[in-house]
């Protein structure tokens, strides 16, 4: 379907496609089979200028919205969801600078991460806290101009690789919620170091690890909005992030139609085509409508939030589920519409349904994104009395 | 410093068609893209001027659609874009090439040439060398690695049947470039918008001082009778000795094969 997009959009998503059909599509599976983080990937979207598409100009961006962010992850996401992931989380780890970092955070690390130099990570998950953000236990207390961080951060896309951390701690236990704040690290600061890479069902090019923090000092001007906003910027962050994950959703999910659909076209059995069997077509053209349904969910809410919307979480929740249920379900129906072909590692669906999954865990699993719909349904119902 | 690359137009197709009456190339809609060889040259003349700073100008002789080559340069990093564009251009062989590639080259300026190995279209590997000879300048051909670069000079290794040679030369210089030189790069998104607003400047006849006689199909002393896959017959010969005696068995040989 046409959905319109300008020139400079096009120009975007085109770019996008050619470098995932040239560079990631013939080199996905190595990089599943081997867990290979995809350096030279990163390499070229640096100097294609992709790290900087919503960053501000003036930092060296280009400038543009979640929206277009959402058309690369897109694009790549129908190559693979390890490269897409590894380049998405990007992203969120650099929104808490963009949404709360003084000018000076934003004048030290944008340029970098905008160029590609730099990659980023985000670090709020603990072993205590998961769906529970509010579980944090990593401390940041205040020393003279420093801030002592300590606690273990774990699961963090990116962890190890990236060269720029920002960190939810807690700096005041006695205030709950509003006794966590946000944080800049950078990788090499003493008392900052890494667990061992986890070994995944899927998304294996990219890489997961613990960021540990044992008396590791940073500046206290690496303190980004408040002391006391940390879970307000996380929450501010995810909202914004949850279209990448939805992006990624359609990605994967329009990438293992295709293959079937070309399968579907080629296998024969009982002389004919089995995308001449009504029940293969049934399958076939609801994976189609589910796709065209999340992809045109995914775009309105990009557009809804980029257009500088205040309330934006449940449509950003709304997003991030129906799309990633959509592409769980259709890169289960993409192995089943291709039978025992699908299954092997020959073919690339097998891998799309293991990669699937973590959309529907990571960035808040989807029980969470319909916990935060219902709390937005139940106030909005409040309001309406 | 300043750098110029010549890239040429070809067309996209490896099973290129040549009309049988006439002998040449049929061009008619077939999509272009620009030689692949160039990209390697468009590459390595990006990563001299990101070492050294400068400008990089592609140079193209074609007709005005060949301007779709030099906007893609430019989105690969290519600052600047020569579009050398005339009647009197029309069915230049490679001498007349060379000829209209040095003169604008006279113009221009530039301290170092890239050319590509070769077309792949018309597949002769002459522009690159010829060009040089027009500029009286030194030229090294087939380079698989740049060693280093000053204000001054330039070390390459050139690709040989077996193993390379290490040719240093003054500048400036040009040079022909092999694909195992490097890799490409995509454009950028900053380069496809730079690419889409950039000025291209034309030049004619009398934009780069040609004369007129040695232009085009007037200038080319080139007359295609056949063209055929040569019979590839590789046969060596060794030959020892004092260098004074190798000398000596050289002019033997090759007054024997009645080469001198
Ligand atoms: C590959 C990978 C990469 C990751 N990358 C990052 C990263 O870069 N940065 C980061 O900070 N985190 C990251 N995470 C962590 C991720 O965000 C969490 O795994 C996720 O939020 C879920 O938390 P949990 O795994 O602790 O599950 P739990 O919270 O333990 O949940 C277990 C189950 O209980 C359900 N559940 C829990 N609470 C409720 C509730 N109130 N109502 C209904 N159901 C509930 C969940 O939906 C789930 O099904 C990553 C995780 C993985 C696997
Ligand atoms: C058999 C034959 C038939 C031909 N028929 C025709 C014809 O019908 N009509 C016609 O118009 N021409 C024709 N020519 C084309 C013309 O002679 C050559 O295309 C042209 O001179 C370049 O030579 P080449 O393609 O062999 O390039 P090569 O010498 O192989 O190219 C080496 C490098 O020189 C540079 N270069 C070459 N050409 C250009 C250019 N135009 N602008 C900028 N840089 C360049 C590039 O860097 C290229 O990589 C024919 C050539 C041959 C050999």
């Amino acid at each position: 379907m046409d959905y319109f997009l300008d020139e400079e959009q096009l120009m975007i998503r085109d770019l996008a496609r050619q470098i995932a059909l040239e560079k990631v599509l013939p080199i996905r599976a190595e990089l599943d089979e081997k867990e290979e983080f995809p350096w030279d990937i990163m390499k070229t979207l640096a100097q294609s200028d992709f790290f900087g598409i919503n960053i501000d100009e003036e930092y060296g961006g280009l400038g543009k919205g979640g929206f277009e962010m959402g058309l690369v992850i897109e694009e790549l996401s129908t190559a693979c969801l390890g490269v897409s992931t590894t380049f998405a989380a990007n992203s969120l780890g650099t929104y808490p600078i963009q949404i709360a970092g003084s000018d000076e955070l934003k004048k030290k690390y944008l340029p970098d991460i905008a160029s590609g130099k730099k990659l980023v990570a985000f670090g709020l998950t603990e072993a205590n806290a998961g769906s529970d953000a509010a579980g944090v236990q990593t401390t940041a207390k205040l020393e003279g101009n420093e801030y002592v961080l300590n606690g273990t951060k774990q699961w963090i896309t990116n962890g190890g690789d990236a060269e720029i951390y920002t960190i939810i701690a807690i700096t005041d236990k006695t205030k709950g919620a509003r006794g966590a704040s946000a944080f800049v690290v950078d990788k090499g600061t003493p008392g900052f170091s890494f667990g061992k890479k986890e070994n995944k069902l899927g998304i294996r090019a990219s890489s997961t690890r613990e960021l540990i923090f044992e008396n590791c000092r940073i500046p206290k001007e690496n303190l980004l909005g408040k002391q006391g906003m940390g879970f307000i910027i996380a929450m501010k962050t995810l909202d914004k992030s949850r279209t990448g994950v939805g992006a990624q959703g359609v990605g994967v999910a329009q990438g293992a139609f295709d293959a079937a659909a070309i399968f579907a076209k080629q296998r024969q059995q009982f002389g004919a085509p089995v995308i001449s069997f009504q029940a293969v077509q049934h399958m076939l053209a609801d994976m189609a409508t589910q796709i065209e349904a999340a992809r045109a969910l995914v775009y309105s809410v990009a557009k809804f939030i980029d257009s500088g919307a205040k309330d934006v979480a449940k449509a950003s929740a709304m997003a991030k589920l129906f799309a990633t249920d959509v592409a769980m379900k259709v890169t289960v129906d993409a192995v089943q519409v291709m039978g025992g072909s699908g299954y092997m590692r020959e073919y690339p669906v097998e891998k799309m349904m293991r990669d699937a999954k973590i959309l529907q865990i990571y960035e808040g699993t989807n029980q969470i994104q319909r916990n935060i719909i219902g709390q937005a349904l139940i106030k909005e119902t409040t309001k309406k009395k | 410093m300043n750098i110029i690359v010549c890239v040429k137009q070809v067309p996209d197709t490896s099973e290129i068609k040549i009309n049988p009456e006439t002998n040449t190339l049929m061009r008619e809609g077939v999509p272009s893209i620009i030689n692949p060889f160039d990209l390697h040259a468009i590459e390595a003349a990006i990563q001299i001027k990101e070492q050294t700073g400068g400008k990089v100008t592609v140079l193209t002789m074609g007709p005005p659609q060949a301007e779709t080559s030099l906007r893609e340069s430019i989105a690969m990093g290519a600052d600047e874009a020569v579009l050398l564009s005339d009647r009197a251009f029309a069915g230049s062989d490679t001498w007349a090439t060379s000829y209209t590639l040095a003169k604008a080259i006279e113009k221009l300026g530039a301290d170092i040439i890239f050319c590509g190995k070769q077309a792949i279209d018309g597949d002769t590997a002459q522009v690159g060398p010829e060009t040089a000879e027009f500029l009286n300048m030194p030229h090294i051909s087939y380079i698989k690695k740049i060693e280093d670069v000053t204000d001054s000079s330039i070390k390459v290794q050139r690709m040989m049947d077996e193993g390379y040679d290490v040719v240093e030369s003054s500048l400036p210089v040009l040079l022909t470039v092999v694909k195992e030189l490097n890799q490409p790069r995509m454009p950028s998104l900053k380069g496809k918008m730079a690419a889409k607003k950039a000025q291209i400047t034309t030049m004619g006849m009398a934009d780069i001082g040609a004369d007129e006689n040695s232009l085009g199909l007037k200038g080319s002393p080139t007359q295609v009778r056949n063209i055929f896959a040569p019979e590839v017959k590789a046969e060596r010969k060794m030959i020892e000795g004092s260098p004074e005696e190798q000398v000596e068995n050289l002019l033997k040989e090759l007054k024997e094969i009645k080469c001198i």
